[in-house]
């Protein structure tokens, strides 16, 4: 059963015009971020959009998210157009997004508080959630009291505490040292297992990817559009082995994957002209 | 806060009152020595003395308490409008972006200046140095809220939306607690402006509070007094200070680093 279905999306931003554009003979100041998505997401799956930096793939989880408005084309979910935010999907942004002022069990009844229910059962709820992320016994505190890997945690808990049936993930790791992003990667994956959320991620890690999804989608370099979509055939149980990573089938999909990317980031770079610095966030980020 | 706080409080107590005792042994031998003239400047025990006096007989009470009157007054005013006026400009930006170099000129504007205009609308009474308090309080008020206002993180307002919360709420559950610290830090700041100003308005036109207590007892060469009550109202400003910072903190104890003056 389809649960999101993207049909040719297309959006646009407005560049902010500077004083040598005019010399260039480029009259457009419209920039094509993306350029005719399509992609559909099954209940139930977990699904990474993968793709080199400033393809627009957090622009497109903005869309699914309901935070910006195509210009063309519909999202729908469960058959239905998407028109704003809304409860059915939770997002988990890179950089946490926590209430700084709020201790993390008030950051995770945030999504509770717009739904009439009552404080205690929102208490309860979000005292759940954080037992699911390991952080029970850090209900009290500040985010500034709580390392990277616990802002995330908690920002994790928040978007599942109002019970989403969609999980939206842009680059949620991406801030993350190498050991907290393995960890907090397998507990994805139970947490996924738990609560049988739909699943969007937003990576510029391929091995990311090919650990976490049932399928992942390649992006195109600007405008971006869904290159190809790559089934990951390693069952779920496998992936908590200690070794998956060097398996066959992972080492596989990982090179599939990478031929895939590959010519689609040398074109990122030539049209962000910034080949040096997007090159080291590569070789540091496969 | 237990007690081994205030073992550490106590240990840093010499270390706190160190320089001021030292300043005040200076104060109470130089005019003792002749170094300076003790008819202008009498030793800080005849001040203090003096000031105990102005305590004992209710003099220094009758002055505080209209002074308070007056600044807090105009405090009030000021922070009452300037708050609800910053978020306005704050929030829409593009209002803010035509305000600003006006805001930023009338801001350089220095406000005593205006004090015989304020007279001349509104005579010598208490409205002009009420007005002139207000207008001295408005500036860092209403300027720290804009920019408290916008300076709110994007992404908290994204994430928020994201968890479909109305735009009452937003503003009650995101922009205002987002913006909170830097609005303290503004009336804090428009605490001490409101002393200058008080004092400065009630030495030009006033027949009472402690600004005109002090110009008056130095009209009539009652030197001790004058000191006492330039004591009292530093007295006063270290005082509200503290309840300022205290109310900052106690609204900013999420923040990393507490803003220390």
């Amino acid at each position: 059963m389809t649960k999101i279905k993207a049909e040719n999306i297309k959006k646009t931003f407005k560049i902010r015009t500077n004083g040598n554009s005019r010399n260039n003979g480029n009259s457009s100041n419209e920039l094509l971020a993306l350029g005719g998505v399509n992609l559909a997401i099954n209940k139930g799956e977990f699904i990474s959009i993968v793709g080199p930096s400033g393809c627009g793939k957090s622009t497109f989880l903005d869309l699914v998210g309901g935070l910006s408005k195509p210009n063309e084309g519909n999202i729908y979910i469960d058959g239905k157009p998407v028109e704003g935010p809304g409860l059915d999907r939770g997002i988990v942004f890179q950089q946490y997004a926590l209430f700084p002022w709020r201790t993390a069990l008030e950051n995770v009844e945030f999504g509770l508080e717009s739904q009439n229910i009552p404080k205690n059962e929102r208490r309860g709820t979000a005292q759940k959630y954080l037992t699911l992320v390991g952080l029970n016994s850090f209900e009290d505190r500040y985010p500034y009291e709580l390392s990277g890997g616990m802002k995330q945690r908690v920002a994790i808990a928040r978007a599942l505490a109002f019970d989403p049936d969609i999980l939206l993930m842009d680059e949620p790791f991406g801030a993350l040292d190498a050991q907290t992003r393995e960890i907090l990667q397998r507990e994805l994956l139970h947490i996924w297992e738990e609560t049988h959320k739909t699943i969007l991620f937003i990576t510029h890690s391929i091995d990311e990817a090919v650990f976490l999804s049932d399928k992942v989608a390649i992006m195109t370099a600007r405008p971006g559009v869904i290159k190809k979509m790559e089934d990951i055939p390693i069952a779920r149980n496998d992936r908590f082995e200690d070794d998956i990573r060097s398996s066959q089938d992972f080492v596989k999909s990982r090179y599939k994957l990478w031929e895939l990317l590959k010519e689609e980031v040398v074109r990122a770079q030539q049209i962000s002209g910034n080949a040096v610095s997007n090159f080291s966030k590569w070789e540091t980020a496969k | 806060m237990g007690s081994a706080n205030i073992v550490k409080q106590l240990k840093l107590l010499p270390q706190k009152v160190f320089a001021i005792i030292l300043f005040l042994l200076i104060w109470e031998i130089a005019p003792r020595t002749g170094l300076v003239d003790p008819v202008f400047l009498p030793p800080a025990s005849v001040v203090f003395s003096a000031l105990y006096d102005l305590v004992i007989t209710g003099v220094l009470f009758k002055h505080t308490s209209i002074s308070l009157q007056r600044a807090f007054g105009g405090f009030a005013i000021a922070a009452l409008t300037a708050i609800p006026l910053g978020f306005i400009v704050g929030w829409f930006k593009t209002f803010e972006k035509y305000m600003d170099p006006l805001l930023q000129t009338m801001r350089q504007l220095p406000i005593l200046a205006l004090f015989p205009v304020f007279i001349l609308f509104f005579g010598i009474g208490e409205v002009s140095k009420l007005a002139i308090i207000a207008l001295a309080c408005f500036w860092s008020i209403f300027l720290n809220t804009v920019s408290g206002v916008l300076n709110v993180d994007p992404l908290l307002i994204k994430s928020a939306r994201s968890m479909g919360i109305p735009h009452t709420g937003m503003f009650r559950k995101v922009v205002l607690p987002a913006a909170a610290p830097a609005i303290f830090t503004g009336l804090r700041y428009a605490g001490t402006v409101s002393l200058i100003v008080l004092v400065a308005a009630e030495m030009i036109g006033a027949n009472a509070g402690l600004g005109f207590f002090v110009i008056n007892s130095e009209a009539k060469f009652a030197i001790p007094d004058m000191y006492a009550a330039i004591v009292a109202l530093t007295i006063l400003g270290v005082v509200i200070n503290y309840l300022l910072i205290g109310v900052e903190r106690s609204v900013s104890k999420w923040k990393e680093e507490i803003v220390r003056s």
